[in-house]
Order: C-alpha cells, then structure tokens, then sequence
C-alpha cells in the first residue's frame, strides 16, 4: 500500500476563520486502495479537512493535490468530476424531493458524461438497486424533510456512491445512526464500494467501526495532525489515548 | 412521445384558433398580449424554479421589441417569422452576455443586478434620439410568407402566430422541465451546495436558464411590438418587470399552465379594471392580486395535481 500512487495529497493546510485558526498546517497523503480513518474530537477541524481537500472551502495557506495535480481553489464541480464523492455529517439533500429523486438525479449527473442531461431521467435505473440496498425503498417516494434522520443519512450517503467514485469521502456516515445500525450500515457502504477499490477516508468517532475496516489512521486535535500510521500504533499512542479517545464517546 | 398534458396544450392552441374569426380587434390584441406575456413567464419560470426572480425581465421583452422595429426598419426585414427569430437571437444572445455576470448572483443581488441593467437599457432608449427617445418609433405591420397584412385581418394572423408560438414554446419548455437538466434548478433553490458535490455546476444551469429566459422574453417582445404597430422604451421600464414579477408569483413553480394562467389573469383583470375604473385601476388590479396571492400562496400553478406523492 505504501508504494501505491498518491491519490490526495496535502500539503501544509492551514484554514484561519478570522482571528480563530481551525486548521494548523496539517499535512497528509492518501494512497490509491486505502481505507483511512480521520479521529479526533469535536471541533478538532475534521469537517474543515473534508471542506478543504474537496475545494469547498479555499485553504488559507497550503496546497491540495489531486493525483498529483495541484486542484488548491477548485471547487467541488471540479474535485467531483475528477472522481470524488463525499457525504456530509449533517446530510445534505434537498428537502422537496424524495429519495428516489436523489439518487436518480445523482445518477442523471454521474453520467453527464455519457449521456445527455437533456434527455429523460434515468428512472428505474442503478438507483432502484441503491434504494434496495440501504433499505430505502419503503420511504423512496416520500419526500426526505418527512423522513428520519437516520434514513437521510443513508440517502446522504447513497447519494455519494451514485456517482461510482474513485475517492470517497464520509463524514461521521454513522451519527445520528443507532449504535445497532452502526455496523449493518458501514458494512453496507463497504459492500457497495468493495468492487470497485474504491479508495476511501471517513470520519468516526466509534473505534470499533475505525478498527474493522481502517488500514490507516490521521487523528487530529485542535487543527494539528497528532498522529498518522497504521490502526495499531495510532491507537497505541500515548498522546492519541490521552487526548482523542478520552472524549470518543461524544460523538458530533 | 406525445403526453396528455401536451394534448391538452394542443387543444387549448386549438380552440383559441377557432375563435380567432369570432374575436373583435380589441380582443385579439388583448388575447395576444396575455399570451406573449405568458411567453415571457415561461422564462421567468425557468429561473423561479432554480429560486431566482429577476426584477429586470423588461429589458429582455424591450430589447426584443425595439429588434423586431429595427430588423424592419434598418435590415429591411418584413417576415414576422424572421423578425421573431431575428428578435429571440438578439434578446438571448443579451441574456448570455449578461448571464456571464449574474450566473454568480443568488436572491435579493441577482434581482437588483438584473434590474439595474435593465434601468441602463431604459435610460440608454430614452436618450436616443435616432430611436425616437422617450416615443420610440412606429413598427411597420410585417408580412407572412410574403403576404402583406393591413386591418384586422393582419390582428387575426399575429394572433394566430402567436397562439402557435406560444403552444410551441410552452410546449418546449414542459419538455425541457421532464429532462433531467430540467430537475437541476429545483435542486439548486434546495439546496446549491450540494448540487456542486453531485458535479455539476450550478452557476452554468442559472447562466441558461437566464439566457434562454432572455430569449423568450425577446419573442414575446417583438410580437407585442408587431401587433400593437409601436415600441417605446416603457416595454424596459421597471414597472414592465415588476408585472412580469407579479405574473410569475401569482403563476407559481409548479408548470407552464401557471404561467400561462397567470398572465391571462393579469391582462384580463388590467383590462376590467382600466375600463370600469379608470382612474383607480391600479388599486383594483393590486387588490386582485392581493386576493390571489394570499388565496394561492403556492401560486395558481399548485392546483394542478402533482406527480410526486407526499406522505
Ligand atoms: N465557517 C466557519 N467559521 C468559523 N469557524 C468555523 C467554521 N467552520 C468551522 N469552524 C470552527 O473550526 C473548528 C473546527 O470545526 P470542524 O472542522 O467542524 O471540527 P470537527 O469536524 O472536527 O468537529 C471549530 O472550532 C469550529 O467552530
Ligand atoms: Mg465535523
């Protein structure tokens, strides 16, 4: 793994929100077939991470490096393009539209490429099978501001995988998720994305979920890379125990 | 390929060509207007479903009517069909033009932005003195596959024109809202950001849609100027626009037959009122509207069923 190409890279990032600075020069690199996991407690800059590498937010300071091409100032239409999906820890759907319209619309959008936006949308497509596999298709034509928070957390997430990335971010994919659903729906995410090697860095606050499917593990605190190495050591630290587990129980 | 809606689309363009050699002169200009300002709802739907609603739709309808004249008057071109074609063109291209700049603009800034350009049309008309200034021009009555138009014979064939237009581009734009560009700007009003995370950027989406809301604009433009003979820098005044706002609120986002409804009921109750109460149309008119809109805060466009089951 370690010799596998650098799929992202960052570089020196530093994120300053006016006076406060959230993210303190962190730099890493994620290698094409990795499963990292990114710890670290509330407010350590998790989400400012994800903003940042998939050009939402624009870096302070730093680069970000796409399969070596520097993509710093980019937004997200271009990450996206270039094979990265991401899910977010507040899901981010459109509140008018059922499930069955998200992911139709993902999929209408993940292959722009192929077919013409200006034909009909790809209805009874690859978003019936997504719909079956998280256990959606009973609320599939209800619209998602009446469903609970956890299925709109799937949709979130399934809404990612639409679009066959090569990359896949996800942000706490099991917040607001019962502690019984955690691993039914993890194990869902990486039967979905098992075929197609897909490379993949999410946020957990659950060891248990990081140590069943991480090869890798960066825990940040207060906007610093406290740690990057293999589940093992990271875990093992002293600094790591101290001052990220301690607090893994409240989970945000 | 052909849907009950659009049916009934045909039928509708059916019947008010059968009534066309029942319709006095008066009517036929009425009925026509509300059509073409129909038209003009039709782009503003378009951008109202992405949320957008811009307070300078004017200058579009303007630029497209002052085209037509000046196609006529200056190219010498005297088919209403080039004419429109000429006038759609020069509107949409407009649109493009100043879509490079609006495309980055959301709510209250997009709205004063395309009202501000469309104040610059109005004072650049009203001090151009080879466009008759504040009076603009006379449009020559154009012709139709060569034949020469006069009375109202030439009202009866613009207002079939325009009822055929209006079926086709109303027709256009319902099939453009089935495909799947078509969903992108409601999912934009929804929720943009993640739009962009879906790869596509919404910026693009809004810079056609405004471009081809420009286009529309422009046709219903150029056939108001054509019938009504006359175009004069008022068709960019803001007042324009804010009818074509109140159209497109009362009209809703829920398809063409709200924006076709609503522009009927604006030019119906504008006409009522200007003729009982002369002097106090204006607080009529407002008070319909009023009426209206708190009956139908959803717009007229909500009563029509929706595909989409809600629980
Ligand atoms: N847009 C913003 N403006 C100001 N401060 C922000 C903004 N986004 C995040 N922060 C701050 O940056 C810090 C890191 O936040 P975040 O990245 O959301 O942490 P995490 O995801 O690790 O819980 C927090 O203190 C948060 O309040
Ligand atoms: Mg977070």
């Amino acid at each position: 793994m370690a010799d596998a190409p650098a799929l992202l890279e960052a570089q020196g990032l530093v994120m300053r929100f006016g006076a406060f600075t959230a993210l303190r020069g962190i730099s890493a690199t994620i290698r094409g077939g990795e499963v990292v996991g990114l710890i670290g407690t509330n407010g350590a800059g998790k989400t400012t991470f994800l903003n940042m590498v998939t050009g939402y937010l624009r870096p302070t300071e730093g680069r970000v490096l796409l399969e070596g091409r520097d993509v710093t100032g980019t937004g997200p239409r271009e990450m996206v393009g270039r094979g990265l999906a991401r899910s977010f820890q507040v899901p981010q759907l459109f509140p008018e539209m059922t499930a069955r319209e998200h992911l139709v619309l993902a999929e209408a959008l993940a292959d722009q490429g192929q077919r013409s936006l200006l034909g009909p949308l790809p209805e009874g497509g690859r978003a019936e099978a997504m719909l079956a596999r998280f256990g959606l298709a009973a609320i599939a034509d209800t619209a998602v501001s009446l469903v609970p928070q956890g299925q709109r957390k799937l949709i979130d997430i399934a809404m990612a995988l639409m679009l066959r990335p090569r990359l896949l971010l996800l942000d706490e994919p099991t917040s607001g998720v019962s502690s019984a659903e955690k691993g039914p729906l993890m194990q869902t995410v990486f039967e979905a994305i098992r075929a197609g090697g897909v490379t993949v860095l999410f946020v957990e606050h659950d060891m248990e979920i990081v140590e069943r499917y991480v090869t890798r593990i960066l825990a940040f605190r207060d906007g610093e890379l406290l740690a990057d190495g293999t589940p093992e050591a990271v875990l093992r630290d002293r600094e790591v125990a101290r001052s990220v587990l301690r607090r893994k129980e409240v989970a945000t | 390929m052909f849907r009950r809606a659009d049916l009934r689309l045909a039928a509708a363009g059916a019947v008010l060509l059968a009534a066309t050699s029942l319709m006095p002169g008066w009517l036929l200009v009425l009925a026509a207007t509300a059509l073409a300002k129909g038209i003009v709802a039709l782009g503003l739907l378009l951008l109202m479903r992405a949320g957008l609603v811009p307070f300078g739709q004017a200058m579009f309808y303007c630029l497209g009517g002052y085209a037509a004249g000046l196609g006529s008057l200056w190219l010498g071109i005297r088919d209403v069909l080039l004419l429109l074609l000429l006038a759609g063109l020069a509107a949409g291209a407009a649109g493009w033009v100043v879509g490079l700049l609006i495309r980055r603009y959301r709510g209250i800034f997009f709205a004063m932005l395309s009202m501000a350009f469309s104040m610059i049309l109005y004072g650049v008309l009203l001090k151009s003195q080879d466009l008759g200034s504040s009076d603009g021009f006379s449009v020559p009555r154009p012709t139709l596959l060569g034949l020469t138009m006069t009375g109202t014979p030439a009202l009866r064939i613009l207002f079939a024109v325009t009822v055929l237009l209006t079926v086709l581009l109303a027709w256009g734009v319902s099939a453009y809202l089935r495909t799947a560009m078509g969903q992108i700007g409601p999912a934009i009003r929804q929720n943009e950001v993640r739009v962009s995370y879906l790869g596509y950027e919404p910026d693009r989406l809004i810079h056609r849609e405004y471009a081809a809301s420009g286009l529309l604009a422009g046709v219903a433009g150029a056939l108001v100027a054509m019938l009504v003979g006359q175009v004069d820098p008022g068709m960019g005044f803001w007042m324009t626009s804010g009818e074509f706002v109140f159209i497109a609120i009362l009209a809703g986002t829920g398809g063409i037959w709200g924006s076709l409804g609503a522009a009927f009921i604006l030019e119906a109750v504008h006409a009522i009122a200007f003729d009982v109460a002369p002097t106090y149309w204006r607080l009529i008119l407002g008070g319909t509207l009023l009426v209206m809109i708190l009956r139908f805060p959803a717009g007229l466009s909500s009563l029509a069923p929706r595909r989409v089951r809600r629980a």
